[in-house]
């Protein structure tokens, strides 16, 4: 690891930071159009982080309370900086190394399990009912994303994600979408619940436990709540991919297939009323479940 | 700069330990340019506190749907007062509803703004003889800005926010310095009006 190596991660942080933030804006967009509103402007989610840093007055509920944002958003940056972003470029691979997936996949639970103690320490009951709700459904999509992994990892031979997307450079119909369907739609199913729109938004719940865990959560732990937000949402697209849609080797193209796999998410989100706590979580452990175990099967039969 | 304690006189003896009793103080404002580089984020960011106080917060529910969409001026309802920026008072406050006014207003983080709808919150309007409602709002909290009628249609409460805007673009708009500098007065007065104060001094 040299000094340029730091450097260009921070840039690469940087860039998908500000198209985190862009494509926030571009969903506000659409969202509102299908509610036949006008929207905010593309530029609100930065004028948000910019307020909410920008307020004069912060209280504190305690160290954990502190803590909360801090483990929130080096889960999310942790998560990012062991994805190699750019195909065949030495500059944006990260922190890339054998076994990368694995790490990936506990760095997606860390933050949340932080968030999960810094939000019970501001002691509003709506961040109890959140984060219990959020920890047992990110449990239960976790098993169909694990089931899809595994039988990725049976497929390639290797845990190593630069490994993964070489796998899949020749041409489309390498891609994993076409080569293991089975694995690719029991991991979409658990990125709808893991991007946390509709039907699955049970954790912010708006009209019922809104906002939920960062109620008591203001000033700048919120704008760093909310920066965090941007970049472990790309870093998720950006895995989804390099797993499953055959990586990118320039940035238009990540811009390009990060935006369509968040689509996925955004269509079924504007479609669809809000599952109930318990509906959510028996429905990763349904059909999901059953497709990813299936996508196992068949690599442990060839 | 008044650094005195709190003295929490409303609550039990048994309970005094449990509350916070620091003296809330005024701010300072930082470089003159980067100052008017946030307050335009403060303005074009307006957070209203998802608190209905009397008949006029339904005014408020069209703004948020299709035919009026005020997220169009970057403006979006928040349903807790720590992450709000605007609180808009809905008409009359009746004494009970007043407590948690003043509550709702201390929990929110300055720079916070306050918009008053509709007559009641100017001069009573027709409640202004009434036993249980407060008549001016601005001796209990700052007010910003008021928006007259009974009631004000949503147009002219999509204007007030635009006036809320200009005047925080000024840097005019600096309630939260006023409430802690004149913290005694507006105290007295709240507990002129509340006869059962049950909470501390400043609702940390």
């Amino acid at each position: 690891m040299t000094i340029a190596t730091v450097l260009y991660a921070l840039i690469s942080l940087l860039i998908i930071l500000a198209w985190g933030l862009l494509m926030n804006g571009i969903v506000r967009r659409v969202v509102a159009k299908v509610h036949g509103r006008i929207g905010p402007p593309l530029w609100q989610p930065f004028v948000d982080i910019i307020k909410n840093n920008a307020k004069r007055t912060a209280i504190s509920h305690g160290i954990m309370f502190y803590l909360g944002p801090v483990f929130r958003i080096a889960g999310g940056i942790g998560t990012f900086l062991f994805i190699p972003i750019i195909f065949g470029s030495t500059f944006f691979a990260n922190f890339s190394f054998a076994g990368d997936v694995l790490l990936v996949m506990y760095f997606i639970f860390f933050g949340q399990l932080g968030m999960a103690l810094g939000a019970g320490e501001g002691g509003h009951p709506h961040s109890a009912i959140g984060v219990g709700r959020g920890l047992a459904q990110m449990t239960a999509f976790e098993v169909p994303f694990a089931l899809s992994i595994i039988s990725i990892a049976m497929q390639y031979h290797t845990l190593n994600i630069t490994e993964i997307v070489a796998a899949q450079q020749a041409g489309i119909f390498s891609w994993t979408i076409f080569t293991n369907p089975f694995a690719t739609i029991a991991a979409l199913i658990a990125l709808l619940g893991m991007n946390m729109h509709s039907p699955f938004d049970i954790v912010l719940a708006p009209q019922e436990i809104p906002i939920g865990p960062p109620t008591e959560f203001h000033s700048f732990f919120l704008g760093t709540l909310q920066t965090n937000r941007a970049i472990f949402n790309m870093a998720k697209l950006v895995l989804f991919m390099n797993l499953f849609f055959g990586g990118a080797t320039n940035f238009p193209i990540l811009m390009i297939k990060t935006f369509l796999i968040y689509m996925i998410s955004v269509v079924v989100g504007v479609s669809y009323p809000r599952f109930r706590t318990e509906q959510s979580i028996r429905f990763f452990l349904g059909v999901p479940t059953l497709i990813g175990i299936i996508s196992v099967v068949i690599f442990m039969v060839k | 700069m008044n650094k005195e304690k709190l003295a929490n006189d409303g609550l039990k003896e048994s309970e005094k330990h449990l509350f916070c009793d620091t003296r809330p103080q005024p701010y300072k404002s930082y470089n003159k340019y980067w100052e008017k580089f946030l307050n335009w984020a403060r303005a074009e960011s307006l957070w209203i506190l998802g608190f209905g106080t009397g008949c006029g917060a339904i005014e408020l529910r069209p703004l948020l749907t299709a035919r009026y969409d005020i997220s169009q001026y970057g403006m979006a309802p928040r349903a807790t007062p720590r992450q709000s920026s605007v609180f808009v008072i809905g008409g009359y406050a009746s004494v009970k509803t007043l407590k948690r006014i003043i509550r709702s207003y201390e929990q929110m983080q300055g720079p916070k703004f306050v918009v008053a709808v509709c007559s009641c919150s100017i001069n009573g309007g027709m409640y202004w003889d009434s036993y249980n409602t407060i008549n001016r709002i601005d001796h209990y909290i700052p007010v910003d800005v008021y928006i007259t009628g009974c009631m004000p249609r949503p147009e002219a409460i999509i204007a007030g926010f635009g006036d809320l805007k200009k005047r925080i673009k000024e840097g005019r708009a600096d309630g939260h310095n006023e409430y802690v500098e004149n913290l005694d007065w507006y105290k007295a007065n709240q507990k002129k009006i509340i006869k059962d104060w049950d909470m501390p001094d400043y609702n940390w």
